[in-house]
Formats: structure tokens, C-alpha cells, sequence
């Protein structure tokens, strides 16, 4: 690698940038490419930028083949995090089981009796104002943020921030009914159907979950689902990019 | 130690004027320790960080890579984990594992 390929590479992971860097493997030529920024894959060949498409989105580095020529792609993803907004009682298996699955999980919520060490051993909290605290952890493309407290004072802020945000998942806790009147009020606010057509809700896939751990479950599967599957680019499994 | 930091320790020791080699595993077939894309950097004097084999093959990765450090070209290694070897370093079963080794220059 070419020591400056290193230093933009570092830059990139510096600003969570989801990058792959592809070497030919009989003449070890090396480039940098950007699987969200097609202007970057314009000149590779078709069957090449499916295989960088696929490979970062199933997180998977490998070998392709195309026209005799043997590439090696290594997939450098920023890590995953989740935002969960509202300390309540599905935060609590929700923020256990994303860090399971690989999350750096992040709660929000400026009720301080909620959001306590007690209530969530190792879990990074924090007490501010969702709008504060969003435009600090800045969303990114590897991001899922999910509000759970039911109360416009703290979701619909926390939901404008997501929306302003390139997040991958975003989803709100509510009944249908509760989540038409939240569609009202970002309407209102200035967000148009697009954006408004990002959040999931009510959240969660519909697998009939009645616990808050079956809750997560399904906010879980949901946020998956949007990761590996997103729209428009097949089933995205390691299979696609094999 | 994680492959972010491996890279960024990789960059620290060029900084510092060390001649570093990087490997990385390209390809596995059947089990093997570590995913595709793992990377263990080396530094001329045999010290490394990073992981391509949780241990069997480091020592054969190391060593090509002083060689590559020294010709400046990069070198595709190939190990076959047998059965017996693999139950040896404390693996379930073999498997069969590409590391490419290059400079950094």
C-alpha cells in the first residue's frame, strides 16, 4: 500500500466515510473507492462496482474476478452505532441486544430519572436535549437512531435532527394513530413526503412482539433489514458479493 | 488489537521512518480463524500488531515479510491449516488461508 493511500485512508475512517480500497492483485495497482458516492466507481467495470456495492453492504471484504483480472476489495466501514431515544423500559433489552449484534449503543434523554447508571449498567448516556445531542453525535450512514418516549417534546426534535441526518435506519416508538400525528407535525415543520417516508413507524417489523424484549427483537430485525437490504440493492448477502 | 488500530499503527511507524510491511488475508477456504480483510502490519525489526491466523501462521507471515520489506515487492502466501495443526494452535478443524504481503511505501 502506498503510504498515502494509508493517509486518506486514515482521513476517510476519520470521517466515517464508508470507503473500499481495491487492489489488482497482478499488478498491485491500488485505489480508493466510495460505495455511497457513484461518481467515485464511474470507471470501473459494471461487474466490479456490484461487487464493491455488495461487499459494503454485507461488510464483507473479497476477491472478484472480471476480464482475466483477479481484485482484492477491503471493505472499510465506519462501526455502527444506534441512538435510542427515551430511557423507557424497550430501551432497556434494546440496548443490550444492539450491542450484541455489534452496535456502540447511545441513550438519550434529559429526564435524569431515566436515563441512570442503575437502570443502564455500561451504556453511554446522556442527559441532554435530543437536538443537542444529535447535532454532537452526528448521525452518519452507519447510524440507526430510534425514539422511544412517546412525547413530542423529545422524539419530534430528535426525529428533525435524524431526518436532516444521512442515518441508515431512523424509526419512532407509537401507534398508528400517534404516528400520523407526528407525520402532521413534521409536515408542518417543513419536511416533505421523502422525508418524512424515512421513518419507521410504527417501529419494528410486524411479528406480533408484545414484550418490550420481543419489542427490540423486532427493532432490531427492522434496523437489519435496512442495513443489509436497502432499498434498491437486491438481498445484499454475502452470497451476492461471492 | 483491531484492524483500525493496526493501520494506524502502521502509519505511526512509517511516520517515524521505519520501513513497514502490511499483510492482509485475501482469501480462506473451509474454517479459518480470522475473516477476509484482516491485516497485520510488520516493522523491520520483526515487531508486529494485528492478527491474520490467531496465531498459527504469524510467524511464517512475519518472516516473508522482512523479505518483502527488503525486495520491496509483494508476495502472496498460501497456508493449508491441516487437521492435526489446527487442533494444535486449538482450532476445531483446518481450513486454508491467502495472505498477501506488501510494503508500504
Amino acid at each position: 500500500m502506498k503510504a498515502a493511500t494509508l493517509a486518506q485512508l486514515q482521513r476517510d475512517r476519520a470521517a466515517k466515510r464508508p470507503t473500499v480500497l481495491v487492489t489488482d492483485l497482478d499488478s498491485n495497482a491500488e485505489r480508493l473507492v466510495y460505495p455511497r458516492e457513484p461518481a467515485t466507481l464511474a470507471d470501473l467495470a459494471p461487474a466490479v462496482v456490484a461487487a464493491v456495492a455488495a461487499a459494503a453492504v454485507a461488510d464483507k471484504s473479497g476477491v472478484v474476478e472480471d476480464g482475466g483480472r483477479r481484485y482484492f476489495l477491503n471493505v472499510y466501514n465506519p462501526p455502527l452505532r444506534m441512538i435510542v431515544v427515551g430511557a423507557v423500559h424497550i430501551a432497556q433489552p434494546l440496548a443490550r441486544m444492539a450491542a450484541l449484534v455489534g452496535y456502540e449503543v447511545v441513550i438519550v434523554d434529559p429526564r435524569r430519572a431515566f436515563a441512570t447508571e442503575e437502570r443502564f449498567p455500561g451504556v453511554t448516556l446522556i442527559g441532554d436535549w435530543p437536538d443537542d445531542a444529535l447535532t454532537e453525535l452526528a448521525p452518519d450512514v452507519r447510524t440507526a437512531v430510534v425514539t422511544l418516549t412517546h412525547d413530542p417534546k423529545i422524539d419530534d426534535p430528535a426525529l428533525s435532527m435524524a431526518l436532516k441526518s444521512p442515518a441508515f435506519y431512523v424509526g419512532a416508538l407509537g401507534s398508528r394513530k400517534t404516528h400520523a400525528a407526528r407525520l402532521k407535525r413534521l409536515e408542518m415543520a417543513g419536511f416533505d413526503a421523502e422525508a418524512r417516508a424515512r421513518i419507521n413507524g410504527p417501529v419494528g417489523l410486524a411479528i406480533g412482539a408484545r414484550s418490550p424484549a420481543e419489542i427490540a427483537v423486532s427493532i432490531l430485525a427492522q434496523v437489519t433489514q435496512a442495513l443489509r437490504q436497502p432499498v434498491g440493492m437486491g438481498s445484499g448477502t454475502a452470497a451476492d458479493a461471492a | 488489537m483491531d484492524d483500525e488500530r493496526v493501520l494506524e499503527q502502521a502509519a505511526a511507524w512509517r511516520e517515524a521512518g521505519k520501513p513497514v510491511a502490511l499483510a492482509t488475508v485475501v482469501q480462506t477456504w473451509g474454517s479459518s480463524p480470522r475473516p477476509v480483510g484482516s491485516q497485520l502490519a510488520v516493522q523491520d525489526d520483526g515487531t508486529f500488531v494485528g492478527s491474520v491466523s490467531g496465531g498459527c501462521i504469524e510467524g511464517a507471515v512475519v518472516h516473508a515479510a522482512l523479505d518483502v520489506i527488503k525486495t520491496g515487492t509483494p508476495q502472496m502466501l498460501e497456508f493449508g491449516v491441516t487437521n492435526q495443526e489446527a487442533w494444535a494452535v486449538g482450532l476445531a478443524c483446518g481450513g486454508k488461508v491467502q495472505v498477501r504481503v506488501e510494503p508500504l511505501d
